[in-house]
């Protein structure tokens, strides 16, 4: 990964708002609006994996997916290999389309039951690039002796594949067009724990042997460790914190961090036995109503006052770590 | 744990399988294992492990047919629960024997209030007046954690959040003070801050009400902080039981071990490349005469393939079954 030398940023996201209408009464009048992403910024350099984790419904899935522009976002601007593509429509996005991609949760879901493997993967080819037949063909079995396929399999049907097999299709799909980024929408989250291990290293051999950069949307806070470069961690619609892996899960700065650590469950019966556990209360607001001032005000066992009417900024702490919490302001 | 005290819950040999189109599914074969009064039982394994069929085995909880229990010994405090009438069967269930299942959603009933249904089973089981089963639903909500719990009491299952739906859930299994608790994976459809919530929340009331409870999920983690023994069920069979410390400490079943290697930490004291165990897990349809984790294991030898291993005593407490020696690292002569 990029090691010395100054990173060569691929993907940059700056104040991006994906906000859904919600519309009420006879009329269909717009009485509010859901803010599932509410101004986020960051940068995801080429060839690294950057981790998006956070709990259900706090916009880490709408993340990804308006970067991708599957959604026209509210506001704010997503350069994809220096190009603003917030704003572009038909041809234009359909072009850059190739560049990136994207591997869904349910494999199940996301491939067409009624199409054969072979032709699932080969979708995306003949959509973007004039080819013979013969040369599709190939690139088909080209695509699945790379995600571990047998070649037999391009005349099967989806149904016919376990879970893990069904993910390795979808990976395959996603690497036809030779993509250059990559959002991974929780892509083992359906998976039993010992066919995990086999999709996350094949995500890894695939980086290193194509030097592709991904977006890794992921709950699960112990693979994120495992996987990613640097993690940026989100509560409802908002980044809390952004920062290299090591430096995140030694030293979080950021209260949500913090707990959010400290609750995920360690294989370990003597750890677990000692281990002082921050439980938050509560539940998570609404991202349609949020609470004044800082989200996370309503759950933080740090709440000051100032939390409470005062929305605290997103602050550079140094050495690639951001923040945005009241406590980190003297720092 | 009180060693010599008699189990509340002892299950020997038992088996179910699953009478389909396509032939007999074996989903759970000879599993024996007890709960002592008091005890926290963890019970770990993938899907289509047996796990849930194994605990919905116990109370007659599977539909028949497909489903029939072919043999084996179920006894709660001594009596036969395969024996018993509906009638004897429906007071054990809800009111010594409580449960909670996965999906929170799903198992609440959602044309009815919360307080209509904590109210039932007080009423049918406890014979409790309207009044004093709806006292003692609102005592219980306040137990499990809910906020104005008298007032929520008229609130309907969609009123609640996901966590607070699972306190709901825990709140009726634990209505008529059962001395047994089965969960289903009750924490795995919640986020881990949720979870933790959750997990805090059975340990506090263990301490208060010293049930016994069977938790079934397929995270080690969890496991690894709440249960005194835990059991391993692959292929519908047990292949590794131990108490918890013993169990992570030294493992013995090569997929114990696997599946100790292939889980990430949180702490990052493992940050090589993932260990994966290669191949799926077998089909259930089949029921051949071999080990059932044969085709995936790193250790297998000719006969693995054609005798299923019993279990086998490896420590105090600790058995497994396995032909291979994790000790000597060679085939086990027994």
């Amino acid at each position: 990964m990029a090691d010395g030398g100054d990173p060569r940023v691929l993907v940059r996201v700056d104040g991006l708002k994906m906000h859904f209408p919600i519309h009420e009464g006879l009329l269909r009048r717009q009485a509010g609006s859901v803010k599932a992403v509410d101004d986020i910024s960051f940068e995801i350099f080429e060839g690294e994996t950057l981790g998006l984790v956070g709990e259900s419904g706090c916009g880490k899935s709408t993340a990804g997916r308006t970067i991708l522009r599957l959604y026209q976002p509210t506001e704010g601007v997503i350069e994809i290999d220096g190009r603003d593509i917030s704003t572009l429509e038909g041809t234009a996005l359909r072009d850059l389309r190739p560049t990136m991609q994207m591997i869904f949760q349910d494999p199940q879901a996301s491939l067409n039951p009624r199409m054969t493997v072979g032709s699932i993967i080969a979708e995306p080819l003949s959509e973007h690039h004039a080819m013979n037949a013969t040369d599709r063909r190939n690139k088909v079995y080209e695509l699945l002796d790379a995600v571990g396929l047998n070649r037999d399999f391009a005349n099967r049907y989806p149904h016919e594949f376990s879970g893990g097999q069904r993910q390795r299709i979808g990976i395959a799909r996603a690497l036809a067009l030779n993509p250059k980024f990559i959002v991974c929408d929780e892509p083992i989250a359906a998976l039993d724990v010992s066919i995990q291990a086999q999709v996350v290293n094949l995500l890894e051999d695939l980086q290193e042997k194509l030097g592709l950069t991904y977006l890794f949307i992921s709950h699960d806070l112990s693979m994120v460790r495992h996987l990613a470069t640097r993690v940026a961690v989100m509560y409802l619609g908002k980044i809390v914190e952004l920062a290299p892996r090591d430096a995140l899960y030694n030293d979080p700065k950021h209260p949500y961090t913090q707990a959010l650590l400290s609750a995920v469950p360690n294989p370990d019966p003597k750890t677990e036995a000692v281990r002082e556990r921050i439980i938050l209360t509560g539940d998570v607001p609404s991202p349609a109503n949020p609470p004044q001032g800082c989200n996370f005000c309503t759950r933080c066992p740090k709440v000051m006052d100032r939390c409470r009417v005062e929305e605290p900024t997103w602050r550079d702490l140094g050495q690639g770590r951001y923040a945005a919490c009241h406590l980190l302001e003297d720092a | 744990m009180p060693d010599g005290a008699a189990p509340i819950l002892d299950v020997n040999n038992l088996k179910t399988i699953f009478r389909t189109r396509d032939g007999e599914v074996h989903a759970v074969n000879s599993v024996s294992f007890d709960v002592g009064p008091g005890e926290l039982l963890g019970v770990v394994g993938e899907s289509g492990s047996g796990k849930s069929v194994t605990m919905m085995s116990l109370m007659g909880l599977l539909p028949s047919p497909p489903a029939e229990i072919v043999s084996g010994e179920i006894l709660y405090q001594g009596s036969d629960v395969r024996k018993m009438s509906e009638a004897q069967l429906r007071d054990l269930r809800g009111g010594d024997v409580g449960f909670v299942f996965q999906d929170p959603m799903t198992s609440l009933n959602p044309v009815f209030t919360v307080g209509y249904q904590l109210v039932e089973p007080l009423q049918i089981h406890m014979g409790l007046s309207k009044k004093a089963a709806r006292a003692r639903a609102a005592e219980l909500l306040d137990l499990v954690g809910i906020p104005d719990a008298r007032k929520r009491l008229s609130d309907y299952p969609h009123q609640f959040s996901g966590g607070m739906r699972q306190r709901v859930m825990i709140a009726i299994a634990l209505a008529c003070d059962p001395k047994l608790l089965i969960a289903d994976e009750p924490t795995t459809a919640l986020d881990v801050t949720i979870q933790a919530q959750i997990i805090e929340l059975v340990r506090d009331l263990r301490q208060q009400l010293g049930m016994a409870i069977v938790w079934i999920t397929h995270d080690l983690g969890v496991v690894a902080g709440i249960a005194d023994r835990v059991m391993v069920m692959y292929g519908g069979q047990i292949v590794e039981h131990a108490p918890v410390g013993e169990l992570f400490a030294n493992p013995q079943h090569p997929y114990t071990r696997a599946l100790l290697e292939t889980v990430p930490r949180v702490d990052g004291t493992r940050d090589a490349r993932l260990r994966s165990i290669q191949g799926q897990p077998p089909s259930l349809a089949a029921h051949p005469a071999s080990c059932p984790f044969a085709a995936r294991c790193g250790h297998v030898f000719d006969r693995c393939l054609v005798e299923n291993p019993e279990r086998r005593d490896v420590g105090a407490r600790h058995d497994v079954a396995c032909f291979w020696d994790a000790r000597t690292r060679e085939p086990y002569n027994g």
